[in-house]
């Protein structure tokens, strides 16, 4: 009797997990759809057009696990690394060069981008660059800490700071033979 | 010895008491002997009971007085117990020499100086089969089939790719779990050719259900044959609809995750589709492989197994046919 | 000891008045949360464990649906994997061990051993509060599509950061943390209960064998549930602080999670059965007659059986790769916990057999444990061989095995016992015919549900599957298990339509209609809120059967303050008197400190961090002394001076 009065006061408190929860197995016709464009700006031509529906990937702990999936899966990672950037530019800072928007981080995905990003337009269907555009976004932190994915399976990445000096740099190798050392 | 061979259904293509090689042979020996053992005890326990409550029972209203026993009563008590003890220690030690004969019998079936090796690799939710070679170029991989000699003991040497997974063929061998970080090997042998399912038997995530596998048992000349035919590449696509159907192929999404062999399809992300078209089935033993469970499965595959990993694809035209007809010159 | 009440004298009568006045406890809204005393807390653990069994049950409903026609759609496969996994950690963690343990034990031990209060009565209050809010939180989670759906053992890496995306696991995780400090806490307050607060005469032999019971267990989950605390804790830090534990690729191992897991889990069951075979022991004493043949049989068979269940955990790993030298010892270790189980078995059939019996719905629900428990017993052989364990594990017939224990060892004689006290706890008897009825349908219902399940394990069904292809032969033994369901659920229905007739309008039952021989049966029915008018001294095993014409009763203690008999743990010789706290509402709010720092912890850090703050507020609110109670405690030590 008692109990059931704090009920719906905890239910409240839980609500938010409803977003965080929603699993999308199914993305439907529309979500099929092989990802072509979505405008980057405010302004259409020609009156209003409908918005892409993105909370149930934006706000989805199980878009952003996907979204990690595909991550690896698509090799991201090659350029990218796990967000330190390499050949292609960190994803875990805050300097986007495109705009941190998650249309604009699909329109690069979508389009690709000068000096190598390739464009997966045409290649995958809407919904799974919705939800590396998620993920991506929460490698710079902008996802809600419940809905970003956790640390990985893998080996962890280095931070910054901890800059490594080169394994044989020639001289040392050298003085190591000549001292005989293994 | 067993008697639930007799019942219908206990002969079927999956299930421990239908051996068909010597590891579950061995173990249905064992599980024949527990089970006679087992029954009878129960029996005789149960009986025990039942006399006991129905010799000296009443239906009074109300509760008698508690009463003393007799000493000769707690004698015979005492001995009844000390017996029943003695025998249960004495079936359980039966049953416990058995289980290592079996296990040691099992854990010794290497027989061969160089048994038949197989990599398996669990992925949510197929099986990645390998048959590695010292020859790179012989090297074959496939996924959610796996084809051996028939009477020769082949080493499952598996470890998981993500969760852990248990690889499981009842009328063969018991189970033995992949797992990450882990190596563990498996012993099995089949002595009769055939067809033989097995399925993953710990919980994987949403599509442990349909996470099943075939081991196909051949002739060893079969075997070596069928082993030469996957180590080729792909066949070169021969007239205009096969073409584009592999333009289709390379041109869409399928190149992003899959591998055929001669293509620049190279990613390892799905299963190797090189020899798709000599598989029986499809979505890990989910859907017998004909062309319109295919057609289904490259469409929507979320609408046979959602959660898979296999997105919808959307194809246009004449492009889907083009794709199937493609698919199937892939034997 | 009669059946009937004798009438008060005029001097008992002033004697039960002021001990009314002096153990009142508080009324009212507010009252409900200052409540310590166990009878009370106890009736709450039972009402609260058997909305979490029928809860759960009707899960197991709703599996049994999606499962009685092949590639159904009743259920997606995220849903099915969040229905059994709650059926499972439901079951397990919220009824078997809050009903099994908690409340029994809270509730009877202090009356079978003679004593006014549980020990810690606060402690008492506060394990209650923060078990049901753990029950609250996870099944609010539930219906915020945030159930735990990993399985009830929640396997690294499946419900590791990667593989487990979301906050399913971490409120599994958590509530695991209430639950077992719940546990804890009622498991320290029994055995410190049965070691110095038994009456005068209880010596270590004439405990009753259900207090022994409950002893053995609470040991056992003292050096068990650190096990799931480790690896539950390991899996919220490894989620929420990107800690390595169970990562393979840096060093972490997916095994260690398992061995600390089953290193609570295995014990786990046997917290379960053990005191449900203590309970068995207690109905059969009474309704053969007699004494317990073999009583430092049966006592050392629940020692044992207490002690090799930690010999036992890796059988659940059988199929990881262990090495052959750890698969002989643990094949050994699980068969040879049948030997003290057995000699408990033999000793009940030969009370049974020297005894009168008398044939009611507990001792039905004995025979229903007999029959059914026993089978499990005997499935447990084979899976305890590692070579067919290796065929069956993960398969129907493990489900059908631990089915077979867990209801046939806890839930029958949970059956029997609730039927058998009853009486003590409303003052009704419960309708026998209704009785009857719900004993049938629930026995023949749980064999038609779970036999069948032996059968389509063997034909090669695994668990945790939400569906199965129509080809494989499974469909018809599935369909017979889901009609098997009907029975079992119509037998709850009328065992609780039992409960509230009879509550009403049930025979009224003095305090001893079944003439037992335990002590709690020497008191009213419902006992009052201090327990007894005299407390008991004890002359034999059965207090009341081996009571002496001029039983002595206790007296000396102080009439006018919530004092209680302090006595030796070996012969319970009087040694020392001590008071029971008033009724207080802090371990209320430190409980919702408690779960608040809890809950926070599941979603940031900081949570601990900030969390720990009110705990300590209210942790000290708790145990600031009263004046006169420490002055009373200060004149009663003695000091010895040259």
């Amino acid at each position: 009797m008692r109990a059931s009065l704090s009920i719906p006061l905890v239910l409240l408190l839980f609500s938010a997990g409803c977003k965080r929860e929603h699993r999308v197995f199914d993305p439907g016709a529309l979500g099929s759809q092989i990802a072509d464009g979505v405008a980057v700006s405010d302004v259409h031509a020609g009156g209003t057009q409908p918005k892409p529906s993105l909370a149930k990937y934006q706000e989805s702990a199980y878009a952003a696990s996907e979204g990690k999936r595909l991550y690896e899966a698509f090799n991201c990672v090659g350029c990218h690394q796990h967000g330190g950037g390499g050949i292609g530019p960190a994803l875990m800072d805050s300097e986007w060069i495109y705009g941190s928007e998650p249309q604009q981080i699909y329109a690069d995905i979508v389009q690709g981008r000068p000096n190598g990003m390739p464009s997966f337009g045409g290649k995958i269907p809407d919904y799974q660059v919705w939800e590396l555009v998620a993920y991506v976004r929460s490698l710079s932190g902008q996802l809600p800490s419940d809905v970003a994915p956790s640390r990985s399976d893998e080996m962890p990445v280095a931070k910054a700071e901890q800059a490594r000096k080169k394994e044989h740099a020639p001289d040392e190798y050298q003085q190591k033979i000549r001292r005989g050392k293994p | 010895m067993n008697l639930l061979a007799a019942v219908p259904g206990f002969t079927g293509n999956q299930t421990a008491l239908s051996p068909v090689g010597p590891g579950a042979a061995h173990i249905e020996h064992t599980f024949s002997l527990i089970f006679w053992i087992t029954s009878t005890v129960w029996l005789l326990v149960l009986t025990a009971v039942v006399i006991a409550v129905y010799r000296r029972r009443y239906t009074l209203e109300q509760m008698p007085p508690p009463e003393r026993t007799t000493e000769a009563s707690d004698r015979f008590a005492a001995r009844a117990v000390g017996v029943s003890m003695g025998i249960t220690v004495l079936l359980l030690f039966i049953m416990l020499i058995s289980s290592f004969r079996t296990g040691h019998a099992i854990g010794t079936m290497n027989s061969e100086p160089q048994p038949l090796t197989i990599d398996v690799y669990g992925h949510q939710w197929w099986w990645e089969v390998r048959y590695p070679n010292p020859v790179p170029a012989n090297i074959v991989e496939t996924a959610n089939e796996i084809h051996v000699p028939v009477g020769v003991p082949v080493h499952i040497h598996g470890t998981s790719r993500d969760v852990i997974h248990s690889f499981w063929a009842p009328n063969i061998q018991g189970k033995r779990d992949l797992m990450p970080g882990y190596d563990t090997d498996l012993m099995l042998q089949v002595d009769q050719p055939g067809y033989w399912r097995g399925q993953c038997a710990e919980f994987c995530g949403l599509q442990h259900a349909h996470m099943a596998f075939y081991i196909i048992a051949q002739p060893k000349d079969e075997f070596e044959h069928w082993l030469t035919a996957q180590a080729q590449s792909a066949p070169v696509p021969s007239d205009a609809q096969t073409q584009h159907g592999q333009q289709v192929f390379l041109t869409h999404g399928c190149v992003l995750c899959h591998t055929i062999g001669g293509t620049t399809a190279a990613s390892r992300v799905g299963p190797d589709l090189t020899h798709l078209a000599s598989r029986s089935t499809i979505a890990a033993g989910t859907l017998p492989n004909t062309t319109g469970n295919l057609a289904g499965w490259i469409l929507n595959a979320q609408s046979i197994k959602p959660g898979a990993r296999m997105p919808p694809n959307q194809l246009f035209g004449t492009d889907l046919q083009d794709l199937l007809a493609y698919l199937e010159t892939l034997k | 000891m009669s059946t009937t009440t004798t009438p008060l004298t005029e001097a008992e009568r002033k004697q039960a008045a002021q001990l009314e006045r002096v153990w009142k406890e508080p009324s009212g809204f507010l009252g409900w949360f200052k409540v310590v005393h166990h009878t009370t807390i106890g009736k709450r653990y039972m009402v609260t464990a058997g909305v979490f069994f029928l809860l759960a049950g009707l899960l197991a409903g709703v599996m049994r649906l999606q499962l009685a026609f092949p590639e159904a759609h009743i259920l997606s496969p995220d849903q099915y994997d969040q229905v059994f996994t709650m059926h499972g950690t439901t079951m397990m963690f919220l009824f078997a061990v809050p009903m099994m343990f908690e409340a029994l034990s809270i509730y009877f031990v202090p009356l079978m051993v003679g004593t006014r209060n549980i020990a810690f009565p606060r402690l008492n209050a506060y394990s209650y509060y923060l078990y049901v809010c753990g029950g609250i939180m996870l099944w609010v989670a539930f219906f915020c599509n945030t159930g735990a759906d990993r399985g009830w053992f929640a396997y690294v890496p499946l419900s590791g950061p990667d593989y487990g995306p979301g906050k399913r696991p971490d409120f599994w995780a958590q509530m695991i943390t209430f639950t077992e400090v719940s546990a804890l806490a009622v498991a320290v307050e029994t055995i410190v209960t049965v070691f110095r607060l038994r009456a005068p005469g209880m010596s270590l032999n004439r405990i009753p064998i259900f207090v022994w019971g409950q002893v053995i267990t609470s040991f056992m989950v003292i050096f068990g549930l650190p096990g799931v605390v480790l690896s539950s804790t390991m899996l919220l830090l490894d989620r929420t602080a990107s800690t390595q534990f169970f990562n393979p690729a840096v060093g972490g191992d997916v095994l260690l999670y398992q061995h600390l897991f089953w290193w609570f889990g295995h014990p786990e069951v046997y917290i379960i059965f053990i005191p449900g075979a203590a309970i068995v022991s207690t109905i059969v004493t009474t309704f053969s007659r007699r004494h317990m043949f073999g009583y430092l049989i049966v006592v050392l068979s629940l020692v044992s059986t207490g002690f090799l269940a930690f010999g036992l955990w890796v059988h659940h790993m059988f199929a990881t790769g262990i090495p052959q030298i750890a698969e002989a010892y643990f094949t050994a270790a699980s068969m040879m916990i049948a030997i003290p189980t057995g000699a408990q078995i033999f000793c009940w059939i030969t009370t049974l057999w020297s005894g009168k019996i008398v044939l009611r719905t507990p001792l039905w629900w004995v025979l229903g444990f007999f029959f059914t428990f026993i089978m499990g017993g005997m499935t447990g052989i084979f899976v305890a061989s590692v070579p067919v364990d290796l065929q069956v594990h993960d398969t129907y017939f493990v489900v059908a095995h631990f089915h077979y224990v867990l209801i046939g060892g806890a839930v029958f004689p949970l059956f029997a016992g609730f039927t058998y006290w009853f009486p003590k706890l409303t003052g009704r008897m419960l309708s026998e015919v209704l009785g009857q009825v719900s004993f049938w349908l629930f026995f023949v219902g749980f064999q038609i549900t779970f036999f069948p399940m032996h059968l389509v394990g063997l034909r090669g069904m695994p668990r945790r599957v939400y569906t199965y292809p129509s080809n494989m032969g499974w469909t018809h033994l599935n369909q017979v298990e889901s009609a098997g369901y009907i029975l079992l659920f119509l037998a709850v229905c009328v065992f609780l339509a039992n409960v509230i007739r009879s509550k009403r309008h049930g025979a009224l039952a003095g305090p001893n209609p079944w003439n037992a021989g335990t002590l709690e049966w020497a008191t009213t029915s419902p006992p009052p809120s201090y327990n007894f008018l005299h407390l008991p001294t004890v002359n034999g095993r059965e207090a009341l059967w081996d009571a002496a014409p001029n039983q002595p009763v206790v007296t000396g203690l102080d009439e006018d303050t919530r004092s209680f008999l302090l006595t030796r743990t070996l012969d319970a010789e009087p040694d020392g008197k001590d008071e029971f706290p008033e009724p207080t509402a802090w371990p209320f709010l430190a409980a919702m400190a408690t779960t608040a720092a809890f809950i926070g912890s599941i979603f940031t850090p900081w949570g601990i961090t900030i969390g720990a703050i009110p705990i300590a507020i209210t942790m000290i609110g708790w145990f600031w002394p009263k004046r006169e109670p420490a002055e009373r405690r200060r004149s009663r030590e003695i000091w010895q001076t040259e």
